[in-house]
């Protein structure tokens, strides 16, 4: 690799230990890219939330200090470092838990209190704690062009499709090292190359609700492997929600990092500028049939009784709030059946001066801060709805539940007032 | 002529993602594999349901993969096996990403990519493998 000065003092450990440890650990994840150099970055975000059980971290930190544990576990360090403060703007992803319900999420109280400790700790070294996965939606937007190193897969997406910002799919610790040093390695969607679409979509039907948007981002992702998508025909142009849905279905049911859609994102106003002036790209047909494909791989439950509806995957914004709330005014949700609206606490701050959270808790449900309904603790039995085609994917493995319902936000709430699953694609 | 009690052997080149050597027993999946939610960290089995290797043990293996998907925290989840001790002795790959290139570099283990044959169809479940991942070359003794 080449290293320019700076990387090369950092490397040398003149500028302190930690930083050292950090460069380290970026030029060996660098060499296993092949990567050649790396590119300054200052958007940094980091998925603290994913460290292991807190049975693991004590077993290799017993003592539970943080400075300890964030070398080992965000740095892959040996060695204790003191970290004064990161170099790039940082934020944080979802930590995954709401410090107010510690018993209903896997871990209890001491997993909860793990991840405090660790929140407290990222504060410390100057990471602003937003506590999301669409850090878009609460005051991290990278604009177009801008070099980022993101964790999140469905984040990953958006900020490179429709933002027009470029970041790989990091994990926490290459996240770390990069807010560390405020380097990334410049490679795959950082090259102008890289970000060209190689397949085109022929949508052949509407694309309209929500429910629609998650499911075309779910087959295509099930079909095209690392390519990056053009989707040609797609006329009507989408909100924030589908946009989200779009890139959270993409890469939970594949490994799509970007995406065009002619005439909608930045980096395609025509399929010309899209491919690279291409020709020949294999074609994938969108149509009924293969919209059909994927509800049904979403949908899998052998009884049509709800226990549990989670809304809000990624993580609802104001408008998903208003909607919400909306259906769920002056109504009482069935008994047998509990509610999950998962945000993070900048937004629910919002919602809870607006009204729609007492709106929603009212009516029997919760607003759930920083988490995620894939952390809930339940019965191997629980039948869950959503209205998310990453949750319904991501659902089985991480609850162990096998039942699963997707559709519509309006099919879900249906199914939280009555306790049972009505949901059908025409 | 008589060969059938000759062992075959195959040799692969490619290029290092993570340095060192090791030598094992192959476990194949012509899957790409998950990190977050894949693995029971008492037992070192797959949990991901649904997934071809599902229910097996992954520590000890040579662990031959398509390549990483799934979330960020697939570096977290191979860290941790180590951490636990079930991390498998090398990674082999058809295709490199991030996902798998950081993940080698934290769970500490030798892994090659870019072969000049797909490793998932020419090495077989149980096949003896020896990697050199400094010089990108995989051997293997077909069982």
């Amino acid at each position: 690799m080449k290293l320019a000065r700076d990387e090369q003092e950092m490397l040398e450990g003149k500028q302190g230990a930690a930083k050292q440890k950090a460069m380290e650990l970026l030029v060996k994840y660098a060499e296993g890219l092949g990567a050649e150099r790396f590119v300054d970055t200052n958007n940094v975000t980091i998925i603290a939330g994913s460290i292991p059980d807190i049975k693991i971290v004590q077993k290799v930190v017993p003592s539970l200090d943080a400075d300890e544990i964030a070398s080992k576990f965000l740095l892959d360090s040996d060695e204790r470092v003191v970290l004064d403060k990161v170099k790039a703007f940082t934020t944080t992803n979802a930590t995954f838990r709401d410090q107010r319900y510690p018993d209903l999420q896997r871990g209890g109280k001491a997993h909860c209190d793990l991840l405090q400790k660790m929140v407290n700790y990222l504060k410390r070294v100057g990471v602003i704690h937003l506590a999301t996965c669409t850090p878009y939606q609460v005051g991290n937007v990278p604009m177009k062009g801008e070099h980022c190193a993101w964790t999140e897969s469905s984040a990953v997406a958006f900020c490179n499709s429709v933002l027009g910002a470029r970041t790989n799919i990091e994990g926490l610790h290459s996240s770390f090292a990069s807010a560390v040093t405020g380097k990334t390695p410049l490679w795959g969607m950082h090259l102008d190359e890289n970000r060209l679409g190689k397949v085109i979509i022929d949508v052949k039907i509407d694309v309209d609700l929500l429910r629609d948007w998650y499911l075309i981002g779910y087959y295509v992702g099930g079909q095209i492997g690392l390519d990056v998508p053009i989707y040609t025909n797609i006329g009507k142009v989408p909100d924030m929600p589908r946009l989200m849905g779009m890139c959270a279905a993409g890469i939970a049911g594949g490994s799509i990092v970007k995406f065009h859609i002619v005439e909608i994102t930045l980096e395609a106003p025509t399929l010309e500028v899209a491919s690279g002036g291409r020709r020949g790209l294999p074609v994938l047909r969108y149509g009924k049939k293969e919209r059909r494909v994927a509800y049904e791989k979403l949908n899998h439950s052998d009884s049509d009784k709800v226990d549990i509806v989670v809304l809000g995957c990624p993580h609802a914004g104001l408008d998903r709030m208003r909607v919400i709330a909306g259906m769920l005014e002056g109504k009482k949700i069935n008994k047998n059946t509990r509610l999950y609206v998962t945000t993070c606490h900048p937004m629910k701050h919002v919602a809870d001066e607006q009204g729609y959270t007492e709106i929603i808790t009212k009516a029997g449900g919760s607003v759930w801060e920083d988490s995620c309904g894939l952390v809930l603790t339940v019965d191997p039995s629980t039948v869950f709805a959503c209205d998310s085609a990453k949750m319904a994917n991501y659902l089985p493995g991480e609850t162990g539940s096998k039942n699963t319902w997707f559709g519509t936000t309006e099919e879900c709430v249906q199914a939280a007032l009555t306790g049972k699953w009505r949901g059908e694609l025409n | 002529m008589e060969r059938r009690t000759e062992l075959k052997r195959i040799v692969l080149r490619g290029r290092k993602i993570n340095g060192g050597s090791a030598e094992g027993e192959a476990l194949v999946t012509r899957e790409s594999l998950g990190g977050f939610g894949c693995f029971d960290f008492d037992t070192g089995r797959v949990i991901d349901f649904g997934h071809e290797l599902y229910g097996k043990d992954v520590s000890g293996k040579i662990l031959v993969f398509r390549t990483g998907k799934g979330s960020s925290a697939w570096s977290i989840a191979h860290q941790a096996l180590r951490f636990v001790g079930k991390s498998p002795k090398a990674y082999i790959t058809k295709e490199s990403n991030p996902q798998t290139a950081l993940g080698a570099v934290v769970a500490r283990v030798p892994a090659v990519t870019e072969l000049d044959q797909d490793p998932t169809e020419v090495i077989s479940t149980g096949d003896w493998v020896k990697v050199d991942a400094d010089k990108g070359i995989v051997e293997i003794t077909k069982k």
